[in-house]
């Protein structure tokens, strides 16, 4: 490409405590250009965003500005600099007018002769220059609520359009717009492409990046895999980079285990929720690990969370120990012996200020109601069993699980769940965020716990991973899930890489 | 081994000093006003044994922070969840109100069961608010606190009831036992038995788990509607309870007036004990003491000749200096 790129990052390092979060990160936008950020969960691109709008700082690296070397502090320094971010949720207050949104913070002014007071027709004359630019035609002067979510989006984008914006970024745009809402939006990133603004675009849709990309940078891992010109990567090789290419020297578990397979122990039929998962047929034997494999927003972990009953199924039943069931909250579904280790650790599982002891015990506490079960001594020698078994980093049982690093705090998670002596275990994401020798210590205790010490007393493992490599190194058995239902199952030995790549990458229907 | 030579950089020496235990700082600002008290009150630590009763200006303070100290108790728990309860003095007026009306002609034991049933209706239609229905617990509970008053003064007819007898009705809020106020046994009872359900049991762990990440605590398996349910029936039982005793102690039930803003002291309490309004760790000596603290205050400016115009204003910047030393503020920038 002839021109200089408008704005570049190159060898960006970005670490916090047990977590390497970005490593040597190169990105390089053009003016006149939308370039999609792909990535999986956990690949980065929301490190990278927020190192782009000052929120972050990296440890190392450079980025630069048209040619300029620049360092912004905080997010009104890459305001000002021309760097406008709009988020997944819109940020604007719905019962303002559309003109006051636009230009709530910098509103123009009357002179002080005239008061300095707010100048009301250059705001709605402002407004209505900014929407022209966007060919949006809507009445300024009406508040924002009455539009809809497509609408706001774009007044969100015209607010960032109206100080001389350099390079939009735009992180999942789409993710709560319709189809059409989406072509609308489209028709207006395009033009203001051609206008020459530098669009970033992130999103884990496969079809809106071909729809509207020029180029495409993937991100795995916290790096960079590579920059493409869209047309030349087929939606296939993008896959691929984006969730890994299969490991070639590892043999994978699916012809290394012994053939014979347990007793089934939980079985769903037809198991969904309207908006979240189609109905689904899966079953879980003894000493087995089965993979659920598919991209953000394939429906991994809506199923999952109806096989906890984390989320109340309106289709379809589970089946325990042959035993037709169905869960109204976790607690029945702990009851029967299921655990589901969440893949928002911080939200859905660490009790941050209670100690490793209390965040291990927990669910087996409350299992057993309010009757303690067990003193404070056996409590402690169970929490010091767990910690030296899954090798957990802490100075003691005592430790508030907030001063652990992410990957302990996870092996804590498991250590809870454990703890239960669970007939089935559901991992979602289990090494997300934490860093590579946690990542295998963690994997080694997955294929240990399953495997027991014969295969009916190990327990059933729903192993749930955006990298593909993980999967397939830990799986006995592995369901893969596209537009939230089931799109190809793999029995042992049956299992060829390039085809579960197929299925993860197919065009939806 | 090579992991051990790994620096860990989460590690921390668990051994934490004196100064920062978290009673520390509430106890230090009780000792500081007691100090100031002792110079500026002449005989503040004066005890002495009339009619086999020990007077002094320290039980007069333990003994007229009791109801204070039953409704900081259930406060407690309630913020521990990230709750708020602001119907406290409603149902203090209530429970105190029919205990008056009954006490007459039905007898003592009718007359506190039946408080005590009041106080209960309260504390379950808290909990059916913020619990099953998921109202927010400072609007739910304010129904109550408005209509709590209401309620009481409809069964007095808007009249202060004074109860002449019979006379054991005015032992809980003025008797004796060994010596001391009846009052004060009775708020050791309340506490001595709460801390033991909440270190025999699991409900102090539940409490602090609902209260710092609900989300996680039901997906972990704890019953958080029951346990947060459970913390607002506790918290109106122990102001019925506070109710009787201030009853008890004016001999008259007040509709009115009977402990109006007791909820206000009781979540100052909470906060000066140490509480965090945004839930989680809980301490019930906290709490205790934050309640001394605002009545050891409250006497110390009486018995300093204080007008009471300028009480409040006196009030306020104790508080307000007692918050700001335990602002997490100050632990940043030392951090």
């Amino acid at each position: 490409m002839s021109l200089a790129p408008v704005l570049a990052l190159s060898g960006i390092h970005k670490g916090f405590p047990g977590v390497k979060a970005l490593s040597d990160v190169s990105l390089r936008l053009f003016p006149g250009e939308v370039h999609a950020l792909m990535g999986q969960n956990g690949a980065g691109k929301s490190t990278l965003i927020k190192v782009l709008t000052g929120l972050f700082q990296p440890d190392a690296g450079t980025i630069t500005l048209d040619g300029q070397a620049i360092a912004p502090k905080r997010t009104e320094d890459a305001q000002d600099l021309g760097i406008r971010t709009v988020y997944q949720e819109v940020n604007l207050c719905p019962n303002l007018s559309v003109a006051e949104n636009i230009c709530a913070g910098r509103f123009p002014r009357k002179s002080w002769l005239g008061g300095g007071r707010i100048d009301w027709t250059a705001v709605r004359a402002e407004a209505r220059r900014v929407l022209s630019q966007m060919d949006l035609d809507i009445d300024v002067t009406a508040p924002l609520s009455r539009y809809s979510l497509s609408v706001q989006q774009m007044v969100a984008i015209a607010r960032t359009l109206r100080i001389s914006a350099r390079v939009l970024i735009l992180d999942e745009p789409t993710s709560s717009l319709d189809d059409a809402a989406v072509q609308r939006l489209f028709t207006v990133l395009r033009r203001l492409r051609d206008q020459g603004l530098a669009i970033l675009f992130v999103t884990h849709f496969l079809d809106q990046t071909y729809a509207l990309a020029d180029r495409i940078t993937v991100m795995r891992n916290g790096e960079t895999e590579g920059e493409y010109p869209a047309a030349e990567l087929s939606r296939l090789a993008l896959v691929n980079k984006m969730v890994g290419a299969p490991p070639d020297q590892q043999p994978t578990r699916l012809d290394s285990r012994a053939s014979q397979t347990g007793t089934p122990v939980l079985k769903a039929e037809g198991l969904g929720r309207r908006g979240a998962l189609h109905p689904l047929d899966l079953e879980l034997r003894c000493g087995e690990v089965v993979g659920l494999a598919g991209l953000l927003g394939s429906g991994r972990t809506e199923a999952a969370r109806l096989l906890f009953g984390a989320d109340s199924a309106d289709a379809g039943h589970v089946e325990m120990h042959g035993r037709s069931r169905r869960w109204h909250s976790p607690r029945e579904a702990i009851a029967a012996g299921i655990a589901f280790c969440s893949e928002d650790r911080k939200h859905e599982g660490a009790i941050l200020e209670l100690s490793v002891r209390d965040n291990i015990l927990l669910a087996l506490q409350a299992r057993a109601g309010l009757r303690l079960v067990m003193s404070r001594e056996q409590q402690q020698a169970l929490a010091e069993d767990y910690i030296k078994r899954l090798g957990i980093k802490t100075a003691s049982a005592d430790m508030p699980m907030g001063q652990l690093s992410g990957g302990n705090q996870q092996k804590a998670l498991l250590a809870r769940w454990l703890a239960t002596q669970p007939a089935v275990l559901i991992l979602d994401e289990p090494t997300r965020g934490i860093d590579v020798r946690a990542k295998e210590d963690l994997m080694d205790q997955v294929r240990a716990l399953a495997v027991g010490q014969d295969a009916d007393a190990g327990m059933a493992v729903l192993f749930i991973s955006s990298e593909l490599p993980e999967v397939l190194h830990c799986s006995d058995r592995l369901l893969v899930l596209r537009d939230r239902r089931a799109a190809g199952e793999y029995r042992r030995g049956e299992l060829d890489e390039r085809s579960v790549l197929e299925v993860i990458a197919a065009e939806s229907a | 081994m090579k992991d051990a030579a790994l620096p860990m950089p989460t590690q921390r020496v668990p051994a934490t000093p004196l100064w920062r235990h978290p009673l520390a700082r509430p106890l230090a600002a009780l000792a500081l006003l007691l100090a100031v008290a002792a110079v500026f009150v002449p005989g503040f630590f004066h005890l002495e044994i009339k009619d086999s009763h020990l007077y002094g200006s320290l039980v007069d303070i333990l003994n007229r922070a009791a109801p204070l100290m039953l409704a900081a108790l259930g406060m407690t728990l309630v913020i521990a969840t990230r709750g708020i309860d602001v119907s406290v003095g409603a149902v203090v007026a209530i429970a105190g109100t029919v205990a008056c009306v009954l006490v007459g002609s039905h007898g003592l034991a009718i007359a506190f069961a039946a408080a005590l049933g009041a106080a209960l209706l309260c504390g379950l239609w808290n909990g059916l608010l913020v619990s099953v229905l998921g109202l927010q617990p400072i609007i739910a509970t304010l129904i109550l606190m408005v209509a709590g008053r209401g309620l009481a003064q409809l069964l007095t007819d808007g009249q202060i009831i004074t109860v002449y007898e019979p006379a054991s009705f005015f032992w809980l809020g003025a008797g004796h036992l060994l010596g001391l106020p009846v009052s004060i046994f009775v708020v050791a009872l309340v506490a001595g038995l709460t801390a033991l359900l909440m270190s025999r049991t699991a409900l102090g762990l539940f409490i602090q788990t609902v209260g710092i990440n609900p989300v996680a605590a039901r997906l972990a398996g704890v019953r958080t509607a029951a346990i947060v349910f459970f913390v607002y029936v506790y918290c109106s039982l122990g102001a019925g309870l506070a109710g009787l005793m201030i009853s008890s102690n004016i001999k008259s039930a007040d509709a009115n007036n009977a402990g109006l803003l007791l909820e206000l002291d009781a979540i100052l309490a909470v906060t000066l004990g140490g509480g965090q309004l945004s839930g989680g760790k809980f301490s019930l000596a906290g709490s205790l003491i934050g309640a001394l603290i605002i009545q050891t205050l409250t006497s110390t400016i009486y018995a300093m000749g204080v007008p009471p115009q300028v009480t409040m204003v006196v009030k306020a910047v104790v508080v307000f200096a007692v918050c700001i030393s335990q602002s997490s503020f100050w632990s940043r920038k030392s951090a």
